[in-house]
């Protein structure tokens, strides 16, 4: 098991500080080199040229949602909660598990979230931008949207504070600004990095401007880890509490199959489920395209593939109590939309869900499918399409046939669903490899930081 | 930049030294201090545990106004709330009392990590001087190091006990790898 990136040695000194051993350097140079000095290679020219044609599929569909109205949607009623929810909550919960990794895991102090910190707090970032879209362009005009704050209008109306949805607004809106800004301090330091290695003009100008003058005085250090900590430390309900009121949209209604106080916690463990699938997604494919196996070790993806195996049991449990609940209640239309649920007209999309989220994913019980990164591959996608089925689910099957069978109808996904669904991994695609290539994707300080502990508790054993 | 002691030379901003590992940084900034100097700055890629200590910086207040800042924003939050469903828009929702402070908590919740954290991280910058355009330190050519591998300490002209010679000598002696002078700029 190598725990720790191993990069040149160095030769027999008596200090084992790795400013010494040429750690320091090695570490720094492997990171910034990606950004700073490396070329570009036809291959992600090509995934972001594909990247980037998808995200032009986004914009007609955008567009053509803007001149035509929420109808070119298969949205009606009883379905008037379609792809743009089930979207939504999947995208903010991929953006989970970002968070959970870098601010949780730091207050747990597991070494093994450093490496992977700064890019899965990108990923956080990117998967909120997307989640957004939906419910902004699902209010049908959206030039309005600033409606849903509360300021004084000549209208003198003002929102209604007993509603989740109006909680999602803060809810996600302080998830995005809070995420982007514990982001940002990460990167300071980082960004001076760049500053003093970058050769030409342009890029000790930009970093020079974006690290904020940033010197490493011990002083401005002390109250930096500080803030940082601080912040891990806000981060951390705020993830939960997010997650929790966009169960509670769900949950405070009356609708068959959402009225469960299950709904929170099990939404919580579908969130870090679905994000750590994501973040093996993309790192695989990643440490392999920059050779990054030194700091994204096996024993980093054995870790993800524990805490998926963990948060998917739980999220198993969760279904478990939402049929208990539905027998237990004795209530017709709760039993009806569970029997609905499994042999109904979308039978396929729950018997799918059991396949990817409860079934294929016990094959992480096995050492060898965790260390082998073609498996952890193939069921990193399975659970990414189980979660997405979840929603389907839940916001579908729910809705659709609740408790008047004169009100039941079905509802039919149509070509701009799927088109601003596909828009969106576009978008998330595209700012991904901007960001490979314009930021350090390892936070480089973090990986000293770590060494310089590793070889202090060394020299005192 | 500050005015330099009279006892320095007029272009001078400090001395810098080098120190080989942290260990050896660490112990310069306590011998520093324990002479008596108060104008030293040490400089790292990462955090040290212990440094900004024995420079005599012992009290954050990154704590304290992170505080002030979730209090404010639990204090914003709620009144927003209760003033806009008491006072300026009641609505009957299913029968609840205009001031139904449960359903209020989320809200307020949001509000007091948004205030906390952004109180913080703009307190945590304003606190070091930042952002900055420029430092003297960015005019020295080998204190490019300081963001990758080099320990740093600068005595500062405006030191009182600040004198090129004796502070030079005082840094090789406390085994600086080189001291170089910082010009003022």
């Amino acid at each position: 098991m190598s725990g720790h990136p191993t990069s040149a040695g160095g030769p027999a000194v008596l200090s084992r500080d790795p400013a010494v051993t040429g750690q320091f350097e090695a570490d720094t140079q492997q990171v910034s080199e990606i950004v700073l000095t490396k070329g570009i290679k036809p291959g992600m020219i090509a995934a972001f040229a594909i990247a980037f044609s998808i995200v032009q599929l986004l914009l007609v569909s955008i567009a053509w949602l803007l001149i035509k109205g929420t109808g070119i949607w298969g949205l009606n009623v009883p379905v008037a909660w379609g792809f743009a929810i089930v979207n939504f909550v999947w995208w903010i919960g991929i953006g989970h598990a970002g968070t959970l990794i870098s601010a949780i895991l730091l207050l747990f102090r597991q070494e093994w979230r450093t490496s992977i910190s700064r890019f899965s707090e990108a990923m956080t970032l990117f998967a909120v931008a997307c989640a957004g879209l939906f419910p902004l362009f699902h209010v049908g005009r959206p030039w309005f949207a600033y409606w849903l704050f509360p300021y004084p209008n000549t209208m003198a109306v003002w929102p209604q504070f007993r509603s989740p949805l109006l909680w999602d607004v803060f809810a996600v809106s302080t998830y995005a600004s809070v995420s982007l800004a514990f982001w940002y301090v990460g990167l300071i330091p980082d960004l001076a990095t760049l500053r003093d290695r970058a050769k030409n003009r342009a890029g000790q100008m930009i970093f020079a401007i974006t690290s904020l003058g940033w010197i490493g005085s011990s002083r401005h250090w002390r109250r930096y880890t500080d803030v940082y900590l601080l912040l891990a430390g806000l981060a951390t309900p705020l993830v939960l509490s997010v997650h929790t009121i966009v169960s509670f949209d769900f949950a405070i209604s009356q609708v068959p199959g959402w009225h469960a106080t299950i709904f929170p916690p099990y939404f919580v463990a579908g969130a870090i489920f679905s994000g750590f699938a994501m973040v093996l997604t993309l790192v695989i494919p990643i440490r392999a395209i920059y050779k990054l196996e030194n700091f994204f070790t096996d024993w980093h993806l054995d870790c993800m593939a524990k805490v998926m195996l963990a948060s998917g049991l739980v999220v198993g449990y969760g279904y478990i109590l939402e049929h208990f609940a539905a027998w237990y209640s004795e209530h017709p239309a709760e039993i009806f939309m569970l029997f609905n649920r499994m042999f109904g007209p979308y039978w396929w999309s729950y018997w799918a869900l059991m396949l990817c989220n409860i079934a294929i994913p016990q094959l992480l019980w096995s050492r060898w499918v965790r260390g082998n990164v073609y498996m952890l591959f193939f069921i990193s996608i399975v659970i990414n399409i189980g979660m997405w089925l979840e929603r389907f689910v839940i916001v579908i099957t729910s809705l659709h046939r609740d408790f008047i069978p004169g009100s039941w109808g079905m509802y039919y996904p149509t070509f701009w669903d799927w088109s601003m669904y596909i828009g969106t991994m576009g978008l998330f695609c595209t700012l991904l490899f901007i960001f490979l290539r314009v930021l350090p994707m390892i936070s480089i300080f973090e990986m000293r930081e770590l060494a310089h502990h590793k070889a202090k508790h060394e020299e005192n054993h | 930049m500050s005015t330099p002691h009279e006892t320095s030379s007029p272009r001078t901003h400090g001395l810098l030294a080098e120190f080989v590992d942290s260990d050896a940084l660490l112990r310069a900034a306590q011998a520093l201090t324990d002479k008596g100097y108060r104008k030293v700055e040490a400089y790292s890629s990462i955090p040290i545990e212990g440094l900004a200590e024995a420079l005599n910086y012992r009290w954050s207040w990154v704590p304290p106004v992170v505080f002030v800042g979730g209090v404010t924003g639990a204090t914003l939050g709620f009144s927003m709330q209760y003033i806009i469903s008491v006072i300026l828009y009641p609505l009957n929702i299913g029968g609840r009392p205009p001031n139904s402070w449960p359903l209020f908590i989320p809200v307020t919740f949001e509000c007091t990590i948004l205030f906390a954290a952004f109180s913080g991280v703009l307190g945590m910058l304003a606190m070091n001087g930042l952002p900055r355009l420029h430092h003297p330190l960015f005019g020295v050519p080998q204190f490019a190091k300081a963001s990758t591998d080099g320990y740093f300490i600068e005595v500062e002209a405006i030191d009182p006990l600040f004198d090129l010679d004796a502070t030079r000598k005082l840094l090789e002696e406390l085994h600086a790898k080189e001291v170089v002078h910082v010009p003022a700029s």
